[in-house]
């Protein structure tokens, strides 16, 4: 809650550490907004040709992808509100769970790039396949800055006190976590649910 | 306070994993016919909005915050929807 106007102590406390965390992810959500016109607007070239494309990626893959961040996200929240309690034992119960839910998006999403290469598909296929790689792997990148963010977060709980600016830090990582879901919930239908529909 | 958060967190992921769901069935078996996509877009829209809202906690957030990231939903939920009533079919 670091936007909040709430009079909540920890919440003043850590106003300081709203602008950085916020700037960045508008900076962020406002890129792949673009992104995603930029992937319409190209469809408009040769529909067929993406929905074509679309029908070879394996959908299941998707969803499954989209229930892990979302359960994900949610988890994280969940430690959030365990930090704010302070209640140390429940944050790093819930963020250790977040993380062995997230760490399954990796693995699916390795499933599928294997798959993808093994059949000689890759970034040069056609113009569907350039996007598709170019906004999944920089979607990827996210993901592991986020995880290595996580774990970096979770490793340093174990000790910082939580009463202090450290619940700003948390906040802030969880908020960033979110944003590698919400993005994710963008790509899912363009990528995999438009050329089926 | 803590509770009500709880409670709109744990709707929210409810909520988000029954309208993946949904819009996966829908693009399946095009169960909207010509609208499918729109609404598809639509339930995308409302989900992003659920992840903002609940998860990263902009329902309580100065307005000026919560009114760039609800602009930017529609803007991209109408670019996206209009260059897919652009393309031919």
């Amino acid at each position: 809650m670091i936007l909040a106007r709430t009079p909540d102590h920890s919440r003043m406390e850590n106003a300081k550490s709203a602008p950085a965390i916020w700037t960045f992810i508008t900076a962020d959500v406002m890129a792949f907004g673009m992104f995603f016109v930029l992937f319409m607007r190209q469809r408009t070239v040769d529909p067929a040709l993406f929905n074509s494309a679309s029908m070879k990626l394996d959908v299941r893959l998707g969803v499954i992808n989209t229930l892990i961040l979302i359960t994900s996200s949610w988890l994280v929240v969940l430690g959030v509100e365990r930090a704010r309690r302070r209640d140390r034992a429940g944050l790093l119960r819930f963020w250790a769970i977040a993380m062995a839910v997230g760490a399954g998006f990796a693995v699916t999403k390795c499933i599928e790039y294997a798959d993808k290469f093994s059949h000689g598909v890759t970034m040069l296929t056609n113009d569907f396949f350039m996007f598709y790689f170019f906004l999944t792997g920089i979607h990827f990148l996210h993901f592991l800055v986020g995880m290595a963010a996580l774990g970096f977060l979770w490793f340093k709980a174990r000790v910082e006190p939580l009463d202090g600016p450290y619940l700003g830090w948390l906040e802030s990582g969880g908020i960033y976590w979110h944003m590698v879901d919400l993005l994710w919930v963008m790509l899912f239908p363009l990528l995999y649910l438009m050329g089926r529909a | 306070m803590t509770a009500q958060l709880l409670n709109r967190a744990t709707g929210a992921w409810l909520g988000l994993i029954v309208a993946t769901c949904v819009s996966w069935f829908s693009a399946e078996n095009h169960l909207a016919g010509g609208v499918t996509v729109g609404m598809i877009l639509l339930i995308a829209a409302i989900k992003v909005r659920l992840v903002f809202l609940n998860f990263m906690e902009l329902r309580t957030a100065p307005p000026p915050w919560r009114a760039i990231f609800e602009v930017w939903i529609v803007v991209c939920t109408v670019l996206i929807w209009g260059f897919y009533a652009y393309a031919p079919r």
